[in-house]
C-alpha cells in the first residue's frame, strides 16, 4: 500500500478521500487554489500545496503543477476524484510518466470512452444494448437515419458534456436546421461538429450502475443508482436501488455492465449509465472515474470505494468481505447546491451559518462551513446528504428529518426544493423519470404565479 | 427605443454568440455566461439591434448590463 498520496481536487469529494486514506494509515497531501487557502480540504490533509489562482483553468487544472506537488511531497500515487483532471486521458499518461500510480482506469480506456461515438460503438461491440441511432453526416443521411429510427430523436455533440448542446427534434421539418444549428455550435463551443443522432426515449429514467474491475481481471457489479431527478440534464437526486427497475430487469442490467467491462479490459472504479423504459434499457456513457453519487453504493453494499481504489492502484488483491457482494436496505443522497430553488441558477456567497444533521444512517459528505465563501469559480455542490434505511419509506422519512435539521444560511440553497421534492407525491412513490422536475416546476409555476 | 439585458446571475461572460451589431430575433441566444461550472444563455428579449456592454471574460454581478436590443 502506498504512504502517501495526493488529492488532485478540493471540496466534499477531496476529504471524502482523505478519509478513507487516514483510516487506511496512508498520509494525505492536498492541492488547493488562492480561493481555497482556508478551505476544510487544506486544513485536513497532512500537508498541502498551492498551485495557482483561483480559475480552474490557473490552478487545479494545471497538471504540471499538480504532479510537481506530488513529486515534492513525496507522494507515491495520485487520486484525481471527479470533474476536473480525473477523465483527463493526457495527464494520467503524464502521472504513470513521472513514476507516479495513477488512481484510476487506464488512460487509453479514459481516452475511448470520453468520445460519445466511440464509447456507443465500444459498448455495443461487446454486446451491451445502445439506443438507435447513428452519425449525422448530410442531410440525406439524417433523413435516411430517421426513417429507420423514427422521431423523436435526441441530437447531440459527439464531444459534449454536462448536457450543453443537446436537442430534442419532434418535427421532421425541424430536423435538418436543428441539426445544422447543433453542428455550428458543438464546433465552436467543443471544437468538433460531429453529431450523434439517436432516438429520444420519452419517459425514460436515468439509471446507472456502479461498477469495480479488479486486478484478477474481473469485474463486479454494484448494484444500480436511480438519477432521473435532474435539472438540466444534471442531477440534484440518486438512490438506491432505482424503485423503477424490477429485479428482473435488474439482474439483466448488471450482468451486462460486468460482462461488457470485463470484455473492455476495465480495472478500478466507474459508472455505466443508461436510459432506462418499461424493460428495456440502453447505453448513454461510461464514467471512468468515482461518481459524485457513490456514497449511495457505499450504504447499501457496506463497502467503502476508495479503499477499493486504492489498493485495486496499489495492484492489491481486492475482494468484497465474504467474497460477495450483498445490498440491503435502501439508499438515497440529496446534492446541497448553492442555487436558487426556483430557477436554478448559481448563487455564490458568504456562508453564515453551516449546520449538518446527525443521525443513524445519515452521512453528510461537505466541502465548508460556517465562515467560508461559496465562489463563483467552482462547482455549486455545497454537500452531499445521504441516508439508510431499511426499505424506502424508512429512507425518505429520515431524508425528510435531515433536510428540516440541514442550517445554511448566506446563498440561496436548494434545501427548500429538496424539501418539496420529498413531499411530492409522484416522488414518495417513486413514479418519477428525466422530465419529473421540470414538470415539478410547471405545476408550481401554475399554482403559484409569481 | 433600446431593451436593456441584464445578467440573471453573477459569474462570467464566457461567449458572445453574435456580433455586436447583429440583428437578433426574440429568443435568440445573444451571450452565454458561466458561473459555478453551469452554462447559462442569455437571450434576445426582442427583436433589433444586439449592442452588447460586455466582452468576453468580463466578470459581472447579478443585475448589471449585458446589453442593449434596439
Amino acid at each position: 500500500m502506498f504512504t502517501k498520496i495526493l488529492v488532485a481536487n478540493r471540496g466534499e469529494i477531496a476529504r471524502r478521500i482523505m478519509r478513507t486514506a487516514r483510516g487506511m494509515g496512508v498520509a494525505s497531501v492536498a492541492i488547493y487554489s488562492e480561493a481555497d487557502r482556508s478551505a476544510l480540504h487544506v486544513a485536513e490533509a497532512d500537508e498541502a500545496y498551492c498551485v495557482g489562482a483561483a480559475a480552474p483553468q490557473q490552478s487545479y487544472l494545471q497538471g504540471g503543477r499538480v504532479i510537481d506537488a506530488a513529486l515534492q511531497s513525496g507522494a507515491q500515487a495520485i487520486h484525481p476524484g471527479y470533474g476536473f483532471l480525473s477523465e483527463n486521458a493526457d495527464f494520467a499518461r503524464r502521472v504513470m510518466a513521472a513514476g507516479l500510480t495513477w488512481i484510476g482506469p487506464d488512460p487509453q480506456l479514459i481516452d475511448a470512452l470520453g468520445d460519445k461515438v466511440n464509447a456507443r460503438n465500444l459498448m455495443s461491440g461487446v454486446g451491451f444494448p445502445v439506443n438507435p441511432g447513428g452519425l449525422a453526416g448530410d442531410a440525406a443521411a439524417v433523413e435516411a437515419l430517421v426513417d429507420e429510427i423514427g422521431l423523436p430523436v435526441m441530437v447531440k455533440a459527439a464531444a459534449g458534456g454536462g448536457g450543453i448542446g443537446m436537442k430534442v427534434v419532434h418535427r421532421r421539418a425541424d430536423l435538418w436546421p436543428a441539426c445544422e444549428r447543433a453542428s455550428q455550435q458543438a464546433a465552436r463551443l467543443f471544437g468538433d461538429p460531429t453529431l450523434l443522432i439517436e432516438r429520444f426515449m420519452e419517459g425514460a429514467r436515468h439509471v446507472e450502475v456502479q461498477i469495480l474491475g479488479l486486478n484478477s481481471g474481473e469485474v463486479l457489479a454494484l448494484g444500480d443508482r436511480d438519477c432521473s431527478v435532474q435539472r438540466r440534464f444534471q442531477k440534484i437526486v440518486e438512490e438506491s436501488p432505482s424503485p423503477g427497475v424490477s429485479q428482473k430487469l435488474r439482474a439483466h442490467l448488471l450482468e451486462a455492465s460486468a460482462s461488457s467491462a470485463e470484455a473492455l479490459g476495465y480495472r478500478g472504479a466507474g459508472t455505466i449509465e443508461c436510459l432506462v423504459r418499461d424493460d428495456e434499457f440502453v447505453f448513454l456513457e461510461v464514467n471512468a472515474r468515482l461518481q459524485v453519487e457513490h456514497p449511495v453504493t457505499e450504504m447499501v453494499t457496506g463497502l467503502d470505494l476508495v479503499e477499493a481504489q486504492l489498493h485495486i492502484a496499489a495492484n492489491e488483491p481486492w475482494q468484497p468481505p465474504n467474497g460477495r457482494v450483498e445490498a440491503h436496505g435502501h439508499a438515497i443522497e440529496l446534492r446541497i447546491y448553492a442555487e436558487d430553488p426556483r430557477t436554478f441558477l448559481p448563487a455564490p456567497g458568504l456562508l453564515s451559518c453551516w449546520r449538518e444533521p446527525v443521525g443513524e444512517g445519515v452521512r453528510v459528505d461537505s466541502g465548508y462551513q460556517a465562515g467560508d465563501t461559496v465562489t463563483p469559480f467552482y462547482d455549486p455542490l455545497l454537500a452531499k446528504l445521504c441516508v439508510h434505511g431499511a426499505d424506502r419509506p424508512a429512507a425518505l422519512s429520515k431524508a425528510r428529518h435531515a433536510i428540516r435539521a440541514f442550517e445554511v444560511e448566506g446563498p440561496k440553497t436548494n434545501l427548500p426544493f429538496l424539501a418539496e421534492l420529498l413531499n411530492d407525491s409522484a416522488f414518495r412513490n417513486g413514479d418519477y423519470d428525466t422530465g419529473f422536475v421540470s414538470r415539478m416546476q410547471q405545476a408550481k409555476a401554475v399554482k403559484e404565479p409569481s | 427605443m433600446s431593451t436593456p439585458v441584464l445578467s440573471p446571475i453573477t459569474g462570467n461572460i464566457w461567449k458572445l454568440e453574435v456580433e455586436d451589431g447583429a440583428t437578433v430575433a426574440a429568443g435568440d441566444e445573444i451571450l452565454i455566461m458561466e458561473s459555478m461550472k453551469m452554462e447559462i444563455p442569455v437571450e434576445a428579449p426582442v427583436a433589433g439591434v444586439c449592442r452588447f456592454s460586455v466582452t468576453e471574460g468580463a466578470n459581472v454581478q447579478e443585475g448589471d448590463l449585458l446589453a442593449t436590443i434596439g
